[in-house]
């Protein structure tokens, strides 16, 4: 930051690694960012709060103790300037589906007080009963879109969410997968609803190939998209590869949000996708949560990602 | 004498368990290593998963003819291969991960 012919794309990876949260507002395909304290996006508009990745159960290096970390991103956003309505969980909640790990997870959650809406990560459904226990403990609250599934649909404030499952039924060699029976469920979930309605879809693994080595993808992301492609305004969230990377084309925002367990590398840049092994002092600069805010007569939603410290 | 030792011999190899023959597979960086395993029939597979996430094995037929439980950090599974052929398989967490035993 010093150095004033750093590049742009150099300085904000250094305001994100140093710790300061981050304001995306997004118009005409044209990303801006400016530190929150400057936002004027977060004045109106409706906000909702992205977490992800809690891996309770997870004790290894970079991080011992996941359920501290989990309850300070919770503080976060108890402390935000602007409340969250509710808070999305793009799974991963816990890291081995063990009954105690999500015990754990659900008290904590229980603490912000937030209405939560879960979609599993691979870790939610290593039981045999497959997605059952996860459904009957993070799902109650929504009619299945299939049953069993593990996706699902609501309305808040004029947006239409779509909550999808890409980590079931997975095929050897593949990426993630939503199956022809999710895909025919969401095509039937927007039909007839207006080009005009924002819509916000959440999912554990990208949506979007990020990487395919590291199976940083979805095999048939692209027929989910095709379905979206009439909405004026679609916004992708997901979490899985435990950093903050996005692009936009077109009308459609991707998003993908820090883990608040433990970091990730950069696509490609370490020998795998394990967790990124960070000095004790550091560690919290990588964890982090998002938050999403509709600011009226803007197509695209605003998306800050707050780490949880320096 | 001789005669009497050499016949001695089968019956003491007979008298020994009986023990399959072992080989392994590790998990380091989100790789099976070998890629490819080739044994003789008989043979008893151990995957030791040595990465800090949890990987499994799963075969790759429709349904599974096999699969592990989770291997967490430092867990291993095993099983025997008792018919020739090839088993595809991958890791169910983590399906871009595959690996091959033949078995001759």
């Amino acid at each position: 930051m010093d150095d004033p012919s750093a590049s742009r794309r150099h300085a904000l990876s250094c305001m994100a690694w140093a710790g300061g949260g981050l304001l995306w507002t997004i118009a005409g395909g044209i990303p801006r960012a400016a530190l929150i304290g400057s936002a004027q996006a977060q004045t109106q508009g409706f906000t909702f709060a992205q977490l992800s990745d809690s891996h309770i159960g997870f004790t290894r290096e970079p991080n011992t103790d996941t359920k501290a970390t989990l309850g300070e991103a919770l503080a976060l956003l108890k402390t935000a300037p602007v409340k969250p309505a509710f808070v999305l969980h793009t799974g991963d909640v816990s890291h081995l589906s063990k009954p105690a790990e999500f015990d754990a997870a659900e008290s904590i959650l229980a603490t912000s007080g937030l209405d939560t809406h879960y979609v599993p990560g691979e870790h939610d459904v290593l039981d045999e009963a497959g997605t059952k226990p996860f459904i009957e403990r993070f799902q109650k609250r929504h009619s299945q879109g299939d049953a069993g599934g593990a996706y699902y649909s609501f309305d808040a404030n004029g947006v239409h969410f779509v909550g999808l499952n890409n980590v079931v039924d997975l095929k050897a060699g593949g990426l993630g997968n939503l199956g022809a029976a999710q895909l025919a469920w969401l095509e039937r979930d927007l039909a007839g609803r207006s080009a005009s309605t924002p819509i916000v879809v959440f999912s554990h693994i990208p949506l979007w190939t990020v990487y395919a080595a590291w199976g940083w993808g979805t095999d048939d992301g692209a027929k989910a998209l095709a379905l979206l492609a009439r909405f004026g305004s679609v916004t992708v969230l997901n979490g899985h590869i435990h950093q903050v990377l996005q692009k936009v084309e077109g009308n459609v925002a991707f998003h993908s949000a820090r883990s608040t367990a433990f970091p990730q590398p950069a696509p490609g840049s370490a020998p795998s996708p394990g967790p990124m092994k960070v000095e004790a002092g550091r560690l919290r600069g990588v964890l982090g949560v998002a938050s999403v805010t509709l600011v009226p007569g803007q197509a695209h939603l605003a998306i800050i990602d707050t780490p949880l410290g320096a | 004498m001789l005669r009497r030792a050499v016949l001695a011999l089968p019956v003491a190899l007979a008298a020994r368990p009986a023990r399959a023959a072992e080989a392994r597979v590790t998990i380091d960086n989100f790789v099976f290593t070998p890629a490819t395993l080739t044994i003789p029939s008989a043979t008893s597979v151990t995957w030791a998963n040595h990465d800090d996430i949890p990987h499994s094995v799963v075969s790759a037929n429709r349904p599974p003819d096999f699969k592990s439980p989770v291997l967490d950090t430092d867990e291993s599974f095993a099983r025997v291969f008792d018919k020739p052929g090839t088993y595809l398989y991958f890791c169910g967490l983590h399906p871009h991960m595959k690996g091959t035993i033949v078995v001759t």
